[in-house]
């Protein structure tokens, strides 16, 4: 419950700092200091130091992967926010803190969807985090590509939000209730069709939450569209926290129904990672190939829910916080260069050596390059997959797949490596060269031992 | 009335929810459709709602409260639909001041 009430009080508190302070550095400041005590108390919540007691009727129900889970994506915002900061004050319309006090907002959505007990509150952490990401897609006013995103995410966003509450009413109609723990429970015989409708469109809305195929369509032109800075949130804690929403629920209201779903299930993840890696070889830009890149990465979190047990569990968390890392440490380097194509990084090894081994040691993270994280995270996917046994065409197709990726996310470090080219990078700050040393130095350190992360998983 | 008719009225709104956005070209009637879809999912959930204190009642008699739930989903849903339409229609005038047209077709830009 801290997580929730502290994000929405600094959302707030962020929000009113604007008309306070109108230096952009101290509204910085101020959401730095703001992200640290969020993450504090979590952490007391996460280790059973203190927290707040809301009788909240079943509604939300705490696990340890859900308060991890919190902590990563609180941890990781903060990161983003050291690197990232100079990027959102360079947007032109709004103050920063108008910005900042939206993305706690949309903490406090990751907060309800990974705690959900109740298809209500899934319904309600989605919308808080779905509503101020169409503001910060569209937050480039003057810019058409930024507009025509931000319309394109609205709408598609809000189409697939009609389609996931038809799929909840139905199941509501099925079961007399919105309680995850009862409907598991609840047996009515002859409204099995309407259980399993519902629950079909709950899976498509929720495919095009986390930008799965066949409904992934939008996703490379709204990440292309938006700020690359916001771009940047959208496709690491954003998804994510859907992911997290998806597994839990298919964990257990998918597991009420008798009807096998592991087939939709892998057809899916084929197509997804199918699509996302062969598209993701042919583009120029390096945002766009990003955008295909995430792609194909969800398709991969995918086998978290294909193959449920507990090492898939492990894994998503792995996953998501490799991911994230990996992800946000590329787009904060991509924020400040000049040129998004491949050849925008020429050369960037000879101007800026710290940046492009940091860049390289997060590409090969994404690739799944043993010795980092990436490694590990993929390893646990496919171990879960293996594990259930079954279907183990996907396993293959999928180290297939992966070593497609290796192909694009080479040709950046080969650019910045082995091109001449003046890429350059201005106004980069120390602060901003040690984040992303530190992120790289975790990278590699959880590459080595993954542990040191799962250990908090169980407490 | 039986539940069926609910039923069949709610989903032929969705329908026409759906159709309406994949078919039309007007963000604004786009738009509409998307609350066309959010209010035929009110319409069954409130349909619902009397249907289970039915039941409910037919067993216990004395259950007043079941059912009540489906109906504060309505109240949240109608919430969550005008924030989303302040968001939107602030979105559209957005793009009204930049390229003075609401029609879907001039949103090819990114594809290139």
């Amino acid at each position: 419950m801290n997580a929730i009430i502290f994000s929405a009080v600094f959302g707030v508190l962020l929000m009113f700092s604007s008309f306070l302070f109108q230096n952009k550095s101290t509204q910085r400041n101020i959401a730095i200091v703001a992200i640290v005590l969020l993450l504090l108390a979590n952490f007391a919540e996460q280790f059973g130091i203190w927290r707040i007691q809301v009788n909240n009727h079943g509604m939300l129900h705490f696990s340890s992967f859900g308060l991890l889970f919190n902590s990563i994506a609180i941890g990781i915002t903060g990161l983003y926010f050291l690197l990232s900061g100079k990027d959102i004050e360079a947007i032109d319309s709004g103050s920063p803190a108008d910005y900042y006090a939206l993305i706690f907002f949309i903490l406090c959505g990751v907060a309800v969807s990974s705690a959900y007990n109740s298809l209500l509150m899934l319904f309600i952490g989605i919308e808080i985090i779905s509503i101020p990401l169409y503001i910060l897609t569209g937050s480039d006013k003057r810019n058409l590509k930024s507009n025509e995103a931000a319309l394109k995410y609205f709408l598609m966003g809000s189409f697939s939000t009609g389609i996931m509450l038809m799929g909840i009413t139905l199941i509501y109609g099925a079961k007399a209730t919105f309680n995850i723990d009862q409907i598991t429970e609840m047996v009515h015989p002859g409204r099995e069709a309407w259980f399993n409708a519902g629950l079909l469109l709950l899976l498509i809305s929720l495919a095009f939450k986390v930008s799965a195929a066949p409904f992934h369509f939008w996703t490379p032109d709204v990440y292309d569209g938006a700020p690359t800075v916001f771009t940047s949130f959208m496709a690491t804690i954003v998804k994510a926290a859907v992911f997290v929403a998806f597994i839990r629920l298919y964990a257990t209201v998918f597991s009420a129904s008798k009807y096998d779903w592991r087939l939709i299930l892998s057809i899916i993840v084929a197509a997804t990672l199918f699509i996302g890696n062969i598209t993701a070889i042919f583009q120029q830009s390096v945002k766009r190939m990003l955008a295909y890149s995430s792609i194909a990465q969800a398709g991969f979190m995918l086998f978290a829910l294909y193959a449920y047990n507990g090492i898939s569990k492990e894994g998503l968390i792995l996953y998501t916080f490799g991911y994230s890392v990996a992800t946000v440490g590329i787009f904060a380097v991509l924020g400040r260069m000049k040129d998004y194509t491949f050849e925008g990084f020429n050369g960037l090894a000879r101007t800026q050596p710290i940046l492009a081994a940091t860049t390289s040691i997060f590409l090969l993270s994404l690739a799944g390059i043993p010795l980092t994280i990436g490694f590990f995270s993929k390893y646990y996917m496919l171990a879960a997959a293996v594990k259930n046994g079954g279907h183990l065409w996907l396993v293959f197709f999928a180290i297939l797949c992966a070593v497609v990726s290796v192909y694009y996310y080479f040709r950046v470090i080969q650019s910045m490596y082995f091109k001449t080219g003046d890429a350059d990078t201005p106004f980069v700050t120390p602060l901003f060269k040690w984040t992303l040393v530190a992120m790289a130095a975790i990278v590699i350190l959880l590459g080595l031992f993954p542990n040191l992360l799962l250990q908090y998983l169980y407490f | 009335m039986p539940i069926n008719l609910y039923i069949f009225v709610s989903l032929a709104l969705f329908a026409i929810g759906v159709i309406g956005v994949l078919t039309r070209r007007n963000v604004i009637i786009i738009f509409m459709c998307i609350e066309l879809m959010l209010n035929a999912v009110n319409l069954l959930l409130v349909a619902f709602s009397k249907m289970h204190l039915a039941e409910m009642a037919a067993k216990l008699p004395g259950a007043t409260n079941n059912g009540v739930d489906g109906q504060l989903f309505v109240f949240f849903i109608m919430v969550v639909a005008a924030a989303e339409v302040t968001v939107g229609l602030a979105i559209i005038v957005m793009m009204y001041r930049n390229v003075h047209s609401v029609d879907v077709n001039f949103l090819n830009r990114l594809k290139n």
